[in-house]
C-alpha cells in the first residue's frame, strides 16, 4: 500500500497516560530522535504531585509535550496537533488542550466500562461520536504489543510494559523520525537484561511497522530540519543546565563548588545532578533543613568556596535571615530559585513567577541582592554561569530565578566551550591593603573603587585573622560600629555596589524590527518564550510590535528608563499578579499594564498575542 | 604538643611558638563585670597556643547570645552570625577545609533553642567541629527570659508565675544523637576546663562540651551547689576513663540487677563492686545513666568530665574520601566530556 508524505512546517504532540504508563520516557525518547533529526524543539512535561496517584484516575495523568518545527520553536506549544492517550483519564484530561481537528491516538484496549466510568465517562467516546471533530485513530496498543511479543518468554503484564515503546514506534514511523538514538538508550538502559531489552526493540519495531501496514493511517509527515547555527548539540532540561553553568563557573574560577540544600521540588534535581558530578571536586551537601543548606553554603563560601544553595519559594522563605547575614558578610553566595505555585506548598509541581518580589524584599532591613532570571531552559546554563560571576566580582548573594517551566522543560543546546565563558577571578587578598600611621594594616571592608567590593579573604592566610559578623560594621576596618553615620554610609555603600553591577551588563535586550513599534512588550525570566512567539505571531499579520527581555532583574539594564520610554505603551505578562510591573511603574514611573496569569501553566503565546492586539485597539 | 592531637592532623603547624598574648585582640571586651565568660576566654586563649597549629587556620562560629560575642576577642579568623546557625555555618566551612581547626561558641538558648535542629545533626554526623556550650540557664543578650535549660517553675520576666517548660539536660540530648564526644565542666575551674578542652581539641569528630557558666546579673548562683567551695565536692561526681565513679568523700555509683544505677556509701565490702567508668564503651547507653544522675534543680550528683569519647568515621573525611574515590574511577572531571555525556548531533 502506498502511502501519502505530507510535508509540515511544525507539529505539536502530547504524550499522555497514567503515572506508571512511562509517558515521560516516550515523550524523552521522541525528543531524542526529533533532536537527531535536527529540529528545533521545546518540551515540557506536566505531572501529577503524587508519586503514583491511583491508576486510571485524572488526578493520575501524566503529560509530555513537545513542540518541533522546521524553524526557531520559543515555547512548548498551545494546542497540540496530537494526542497519544494511554487511557480514557488521559483522553478526558487532555481533550480540552485538543484544536478541532487534531489526531487523537487512542489505546481502544483501555475504554473499558469500569475505566471509563471511573473518570465519568457514561459512554464511550469512542463509539458516541463525542469525537467526531478530531481524526480519531482507535488502536489496541496494549493487545498489539502483547502480540507481537508473544515469542517472549514473558508473561502478559510484562509484555504489557513495552506499549509506550510499541507507541514510539508507531509515533517515529507516523513523523519519520529515526529510532537510533531510542534504541541506543534502550541499550544502555537495559544492558543487563537481554530478554527486556530484546522485548522493548521488538515492540519498537512492532510500533513502526503497524504503521507502514495498517490502513489506519493514509498519510505519514515528514518536518524537515530546521537551520539553527553550526556547532555540536544536545538536548538539555532547565535544572541539569543550571548545574552545568555551576561546573562551568567552578572549573573557570579554579573555586570548589560547594552545594548546601535541601529536596524541595522542582530543584531537587539540581542537588542530584550535582551529587554525580564529585570528579570536579563538587562537595553537595544534604542539610537538615533549609537553613542548614543556605547556612553550610555561608560557611563554605566564607572559607573560599564557589557556594551555592538550592530551593524553591517556601525555602527561601526560611533561608531569609542567613541570606541577609550573607549581605551583611559580603560573601559570595548564589541562591537557586526554582520558583512554583504558592502561597504556602501551593502547586509544587507547577509553575510560576510570583517570587519575584520575596527575592528583591523578603528581607530584614535594607538588604539588596542581585537577581538573575533564565529565559529558558537551556539559557539556565549562561544564567548560572552570569551568576557566580557577579556573586564572585562583587562579593554579594546573588538570586538566580527559574520556574518550574524552566526546570524540567527541555531544548536543543548548543554547546559552549569554556574557555569562551567570561573570566571569574577569585582575586583573594593575602596581604594587608591598608596603612595605618605607615604600619601595614588589613581592612577586611575597605572596597575595590570601582565595583565597591570588599576584599574576599579565606581563614588560614597568614597575617590576615580577623572577625566578621552580621552587627554592622565600621566601613573600611570591620570594627563593631553603632554609629549612626556610619550605618547610613554603609547601608548606602551596600546599596550602591549592588546598583553598580547594571554599568557593566548590556543593555535591555529589545527585538523592535520595523524600529517603529507603539507598543513594547517587556518580559522576564520564562516568559520569554511565550512573549516572542506571540510576537512574531502578530507580526506575521502585519502587526507593529517590540519585544524586550529582561534578564539582569536586580539592578535593571542600564538603559532600561530610556527604552522604556520610546513606546507609547508598555505591556508586562508576568505568571503572577504583577510584580516586575510593580517594580518597573515604581522605578521609572512608566504607566506600564500587566498581563497576569497564575494558573501554574506558562502563558500560551496565542493568549499574550490577543493581548497585544487588545492593547494597540486602544492606543 | 601537636601531635597529640589526631583531629588536627591536616592542620598546618605554627612555626613560632606562641603565647596566649598571641590570641588577644585589640577589642574591648563587653560582658558584664563578674560574666563567667572571661574566665572561659582567658583558658580558652591559654589553652590555644598547645594545639600547636597555625592560629591562621582557627576558625571560631558563633550564633547570637552574650556567649556568641566571643570570636570578637580571640585573634583568629572568626564569625559572629546568626541565631542558632552556627553549626551549620561551621558544617559547611569544616568540610570544605579540612586545614582548619573549626570551633563553634554558643549558648543554652542558641544551641538548644532557635538552633536545636542544626546542633543535633552536627553531632549525628559527626563533624570535625569542637562545640563549647556556654549554659547559664537563662537568655541574657535580651534581659532574662528562661532558657530551654532552666529549671521547671523559674521565675523571669517572661514567666512571672514560673515556666513550665521541662529543661534539657544538654548531655543527655548529645548522648542521645551518638554524638562521639560529649563532656561537661565548669567556667570557674580552670584546671578542669582546660584538660575538658585538651580532650575535646584532641577528638576526632564532634566534640561538645558544657561549661556550666554563671550569669551574675540574670541567673547568679545558678551553679551554686556546683561551685561553692564547702558543698561542690559533695555535689559533684568527678568522671575519669578507667577510675571508679565516686561521688563525694564516701559515695560511689553503683549498679543494681536490672541494670540501673544508684549512689550508696562504699565500704570495704562494696568496694570493687563501684562502676568504673568507661568513656571509650561504643554504646552511649551507660554513659546516658550517668548523665540522668543529676538532680535539674538541686544539681546534687552532677558529673562533670568527659562521659564519651569514641571513634566513628568523621564526615569530613569521608566527604572528601568520596570524591577521591568518584574521582579515580571516573578520572578528574573534564568539563567538556561532560557536556557530551548525553546524545550529541551535529549541525555543519
Amino acid at each position: 500500500m502506498s502511502k501519502q508524505l505530507i510535508t509540515l512546517d511544525q507539529v505539536i504532540i502530547r504524550f499522555a497516560g497514567d503515572s506508571g504508563d512511562g509517558m515521560q520516557l516516550t515523550g524523552d525518547q521522541f525528543t531524542a530522535e526529533t533532536a537527531a533529526y535536527g529540529n528545533d524543539l521545546s518540551t515540557m512535561p506536566d505531572y501529577p504531585a503524587e508519586i503514583r496517584a491511583p491508576q486510571g484516575t485524572l488526578h493520575g495523568v501524566s503529560s509530555f509535550q513537545l513542540h518541533f518545527a522546521d524553524h526557531e520553536v520559543l515555547t512548548p506549544g498551545d494546542a497540540p496537533n496530537v494526542l497519544v492517550a494511554m487511557n480514557p483519564a488521559a483522553l478526558k484530561a487532555n481533550i480540552g488542550l485538543m484544536g478541532p481537528g487534531a489526531t487523537l491516538i487512542l489505546n481502544s484496549d483501555e475504554f473499558t466500562k469500569r475505566n471509563l466510568e471511573k473518570v465519568g465517562y457514561w459512554s464511550n467516546p469512542l463509539e458516541d461520536g463525542s469525537l467526531a471533530r478530531y481524526d480519531v485513530h482507535a488502536i489496541a496498543l496494549t493487545s498489539q504489543t502483547v502480540d507481537a511479543l508473544k515469542d517472549f518468554d514473558l508473561t502478559r503484564k510484562e509484555a504489557e510494559r513495552s506499549k509506550n515503546m510499541y507507541a514510539l514506534g508507531l509515533l517515529s514511523w507516523l513523523y519519520s523520525r529515526p529510532t537510533d538514538a531510542a534504541r541506543r538508550y534502550l541499550e544502555k538502559k537495559f544492558a543487563k537484561k537481554p530478554e527486556v531489552l530484546a522485548a522493548n526493540l521488538a515492540a519498537l519495531e512492532a510500533g513502526w511497522s503497524f504503521g507502514e501496514t495498517t490502513e489506519a493511517f493514509s498519510v505519514y509527515y515528514e518536518i524537515k530540519p530546521s537551520s539553527p547555527a553550526p556547532g555540536t548539540y544536545r538536548y538539555i532540561t532547565g535544572n541539569v543546565a543550571l548545574s552545568y553553568g555551576l561546573i562551568a563557573a567552578s572549573v573557570r574560577s579554579g573555586l570548589p563548588l560547594f552545594l548546601g540544600s535541601y529536596p524541595i521540588t522542582p530543584a531537587s534535581d539540581i542537588l542530584h545532578e550535582l551529587s554525580k558530578h564529585k570528579n570536579f571536586g563538587v562537595r553537595t551537601f544534604q542539610a537538615e533543613d533549609e537553613i542548614a543548606g543556605v547556612g553550610s553554603a555561608i560557611g563554605a563560601a566564607y572559607g573560599g568556596m564557589l557556594a551555592v544553595t538550592t530551593t524553591s519559594g517556601p525555602g527561601i522563605a526560611l533561608k531569609s535571615e542567613a541570606i541577609g547575614l550573607a549581605v551583611a558578610l559580603e560573601l559570595p553566595l548564589i541562591i537557586v530559585d526554582v520558583q512554583r505555585g504558592g502561597p504556602s506548598t501551593g502547586l509544587p509541581t507547577k509553575t510560576e513567577q510570583a517570587d519575584l518580589l520575596q527575592a528583591m524584599y523578603g528581607r530584614n532591613g535594607e538588604s539588596p541582592v542581585p537577581i538573575v532570571a533564565a529565559q529558558s531552559p537551556a539559557d539556565c546554563f549562561n544564567a548560572a554561569y552570569e551568576a557566580a560571576r557577579i556573586a564572585v566580582t562583587y562579593r554579594t548573594p546573588v538570586f538566580l530565578l527559574t520556574d518550574g517551566a524552566l526546570a524540567n522543560g527541555a531544548e536543543p543546546w548548543l554547546l559552549p566551550s569554556i574557555d569562551e565563558l567570561p573570566p571569574i577571578d577569585p582575586a583573594f587578598l593575602t596581604e594587608p591593603n591598608h596603612e595605618v600611621d605607615g604600619t601595614p594594616v588589613l581592612w577586611p571592608f575597605k572596597r575595590d573603587p570601582e565595583t565597591l567590593a570588599r576584599p574576599w579573604i579565606k581563614p588560614g592566610t597568614p597575617g590576615l585573622t580577623h572577625r566578621i559578623g552580621g552587627i554592622e560594621k565600621q566601613d573600611g576596618t570591620g570594627n563593631i560600629s553603632y554609629d549612626p553615620a556610619n550605618h547610613d554610609r554603609m547601608v548606602r555603600l551596600r546599596d550602591a555596589k549592588v546598583q553598580g553591577i547594571a554599568r557593566e551588563v548590556p543593555n535591555l535586550w529589545v527585538d523592535d524590527p520595523t524600529g517603529d513599534a507603539e507598543l513594547l512588550v517587556l518580559g522576564w525570566g520564562s516568559t520569554y518564550g511565550p512573549v516572542g512567539a506571540a510576537c512574531e505571531e502578530v507580526r506575521k499579520e502585519g502587526i507593529k510590535v517590540a519585544h524586550a527581555h529582561i534578564r539582569l532583574v536586580h539592578p535593571f539594564p542600564a538603559d532600561t528608563g530610556e527604552v522604556l520610554r520610546r513606546y507609547r505603551r508598555v505591556l508586562i505578562p508576568e505568571m503572577n499578579l504583577g510584580q516586575l510591573a510593580l517594580l518597573i511603574r515604581g522605578t521609572y514611573l512608566v504607566d506600564a499594564m500587566s498581563l497576569n496569569k497564575v494558573e501554574g501553566q506558562p502563558f500560551k503565546s496565542t493568549e499574550i498575542a490577543a493581548a497585544i492586539k487588545d492593547v494597540l485597539a486602544h492606543v | 604538643m601537636s601531635e597529640t592531637f589526631a583531629s588536627l592532623s591536616l592542620v598546618p603547624k605554627t612555626t613560632t611558638p606562641l603565647s596566649a598574648k598571641d590570641f588577644k585582640t585589640d577589642q574591648e571586651v563587653r560582658w558584664c563585670p563578674g560574666c563567667g565568660d572571661y574566665a572561659i576566654l582567658a583558658a580558652v586563649q591559654a589553652f590555644l597556643p598547645e594545639l600547636g597549629v597555625a592560629r591562621e587556620n582557627i576558625t571560631i562560629i558563633s550564633g547570637i547570645g552574650c556567649s556568641s560575642r566571643f570570636p570578637y576577642y580571640v585573634d583568629t579568623y572568626g564569625m559572629h552570625s546568626i541565631h542558632g546557625r552556627a553549626p551549620a555555618i561551621a558544617t559547611g566551612l569544616s568540610v570544605t577545609r579540612p586545614d582548619l581547626s573549626v570551633w563553634v561558641v554558643t549558648g543554652d538558648g542558641d544551641a538548644l533553642s532557635i538552633g536545636g535542629n542544626h546542633l543535633i545533626h552536627a553531632m549525628r554526623r559527626n563533624v570535625n567541629l569542637k562545640i563549647l556550650l556556654f549554659n547559664n540557664r537563662i537568655y541574657g543578650l535580651t534581659k532574662g527570659q528562661y532558657s530551654p535549660t532552666s529549671e521547671e517553675g523559674k521565675i523571669t520576666k517572661s514567666t512571672p508565675y514560673g515556666s513550665l517548660d521541662h529543661p534539657f539536660n544538654p548531655v543527655s540530648l548529645a548522648l542521645g544523637v551518638e554524638c562521639t564526644f560529649v563532656a561537661r565542666t565548669l567556667d570557674s575551674d580552670r584546671k578542669h576546663l582546660t584538660e575538658t578542652l585538651r580532650a575535646a581539641a584532641a577528638h576526632e569528630g564532634t566534640a561538645i562540651v558544657e561549661i556550666m557558666q554563671n550569669c551574675d546579673i540574670f541567673n547568679d548562683g545558678a551553679w551554686a551547689p556546683l561551685k561553692d567551695a564547702e558543698v561542690r565536692d559533695e555535689n559533684l561526681i568527678r568522671l575519669e576513663h578507667g577510675q571508679p565513679i565516686r561521688v563525694g568523700a564516701s559515695r560511689g555509683v553503683f549498679r543494681d540487677d536490672r541494670g540501673e544505677l544508684f549512689i550508696d556509701e562504699v565500704t570495704e565490702a562494696n568496694a570493687a563492686k563501684v562502676v568504673i567508668h568507661d568513656a571509650h564503651m561504643d554504646d552511649p547507653s551507660a554513659a546516658f545513666q550517668l548523665s540522668r544522675l543529676s538532680d535539674p534543680v538541686r544539681l546534687s550528683n552532677t558529673p562533670v568530665g568527659v562521659f564519651r569519647d569514641v571513634a566513628r568515621p568523621v564526615f569530613d573525611r569521608q566527604m572528601q574520601a568520596q570524591i577521591d574515590e568518584v574521582s579515580r574511577k571516573l578520572g578528574t572531571g573534564d568539563f567538556d566530556r561532560l557536556l557530551r555525556s548525553a546524545d550529541t548531533w551535529e549541525i555543519a
